[in-house]
């Protein structure tokens, strides 16, 4: 059984480059601005685990927090 | 110093670790082996041209000093032989600093959405195809003058609400203060007064009539207290779109179509796989960033291990950082699907450019419609291609002839 991922975007490091709204659209959402936050609590459906990994290495603001929990 | 209106002229370049000059024309043709040197020799390192500038060398040096506010100001941000008075509004938010910046930026931020971007695509689309409507029978073409420069001046026209046809006047602006700019006060100075005229006009146009565009956008746009912007602002903001918007664009995608050119194998993997295309254009951007931007030190501190002194100017380079290859393995290869690519061609920190995604798009759409309409094409042997000198660089000149090499 793989493990649960959870994803998070740190609001203060997000500068809204929204490369990760591009790789993963359903992990993650963008408000008004442009800057990304994670869709509902960050809960990375199965199957969807690659996208969450690869978001966070995309992130030129290193913004994104992979949790495996 | 020397008279304003006189073009410096620059001695070349003999040492370039202690000398550097990013307006020599060794710079222009093929800056990677020169930006490999540097690195080898320092993160970071200084010329005495431009009355004193620092370079960054490293893309962790050069994340440092994005970040820091406190000590890089972006109240100058193009590094040139004079460093005149700093105008108020001068292109806010790019010139703006902490606390200004954030408030300037939020207020261009909604236009330049991903999903905004989406309901420009169509146009864009469409634009493409004419323009290749305009030389696809002739059997070559020079796809910087003809291509690659229209599509972003006819995507940021058609924002603002201006007429497309007046794509011309936009790029001669831009070509005087970018490129003639650096070296000859005067062509600055009357390409931003042209250009406040211009948009002085559109704005009054506007007041009796309000308009479906970025400029109304503006005008219409309030502060915290609730009171509209001063023209100073809108003007400003108008001119850091255009110049921003422009030839940016325009070389990132003559610099894809280049490569593209040189490289049958990924033209055709592109071809066979269109969705790779978005992940291409990340490498291709990563690979061939465009723009160097600048900052003016305001304070002492250390940027990786070394001293920085206030008085100086900083070329942020985020073309080098992105071939750093502490960052990036196989940094000066072009890897169409490199996987992680947290490349820094539209800045980092609070700078982030605002057009990312409208330049995103216009190079997707751009390099689709193109392979799909040429798929075979190649550098024309009898022509030249020239790269643009200073801050932003790209091909201006791309002569391709259409086909497969006999």
């Amino acid at each position: 059984m793989a493990e649960r991922l959870k994803v998070y975007v740190d609001p203060d490091k997000c500068q809204g480059h929204a490369r990760c709204k591009a790789l993963a659209p359903d992990l993650f959402e963008l408000d008004e601005y442009g800057n990304a936050h994670e869709a509902g609590d960050g809960t990375v459906p199965p199957g969807l685990e690659d996208k969450a990994w690869l978001a966070k290495s995309n992130c030129p603001e290193i913004a994104i927090d992979v949790i495996e929990e | 110093m020397s008279d304003v209106s006189q073009p410096a002229a620059h001695p070349p370049v003999t040492d370039w670790v202690h000398d550097f000059d990013h307006t020599d024309p060794q710079w222009t043709d093929d800056p990677f082996p020169i930006w490999e040197e540097l690195r080898a020799s320092s993160p970071v390192v200084h010329t005495e041209r431009f009355l004193g500038c620092y370079m960054p060398t490293t893309y962790e040096a050069v994340r440092e000093i994005a970040n820091d506010t406190e000590h890089f100001s972006s109240r100058r941000i193009i590094v040139r032989d004079v460093r005149p008075e700093v105008a108020r509004n001068a292109a806010p938010p790019i010139t703006s600093d902490p606390p200004v910046h954030k408030p300037a930026k939020q207020l261009l931020l909604p236009p330049f959405t991903p999903d905004a971007m989406k309901k420009l695509e169509p146009r864009m689309r469409a634009i493409c195809n004419e323009l290749i409507d305009g030389f696809i029978a002739d059997g070559k073409v020079d796809a910087a003058a003809r291509y690659s420069k229209y599509i972003p001046v006819q995507a940021i026209a058609h924002m603002l609400g201006i007429p497309e046809s007046d794509s011309d006047l936009f790029i001669n602006w831009i070509h005087m203060i970018l490129e003639l700019g650096i070296k000859d006060e005067s062509k600055l100075l009357q390409a931003v007064q042209e250009m406040s005229a211009y948009f002085s006009a559109h704005i009054e146009e506007r007041k009796n009539k309000p308009t479906n565009d970025l400029i109304s956008y503006l005008m219409n746009a309030r502060d915290k207290e609730g009171n509209p912007l001063e023209d100073s602002h809108v003007l400003g903001s108008l001119r850091l779109l255009l110049i921003a918007g422009i030839d940016t664009t325009w070389s990132a995608i003559g610099s894809s179509l280049w490569h593209l050119a040189r490289t049958p194998a990924d033209r055709e993997r592109l071809i066979a796989e269109p969705a790779l295309i978005p992940t291409a254009v990340e490498e291709l951007l990563r690979a061939y960033s465009p723009v160097t931007m600048a900052r003016e030190v305001v304070g002492e501190t250390t940027i990786s291990g070394c001293p920085v002194k206030p008085g100086n100017m900083v070329l942020l380079s985020f073309p080098a950082a992105n071939r750093d290859p502490k960052m990036f393995p196989d940094a000066d290869k072009v890897v169409i699907d490199r996987r992680e690519n947290r490349h820094a061609a539209f800045g980092l920190g609070i700078h982030r450019c605002v057009g990312s995604n409208l330049a995103r798009m216009e190079m997707q759409v751009a390099l689709e419609e193109w392979l799909k309409r040429i798929p075979d094409f190649r550098l024309d042997p009898a022509g030249t291609v020239t790269w643009s000198q200073g801050t932003v660089r790209g091909p201006r000149q791309l002569p391709f002839l259409f086909g497969k090499a006999m």
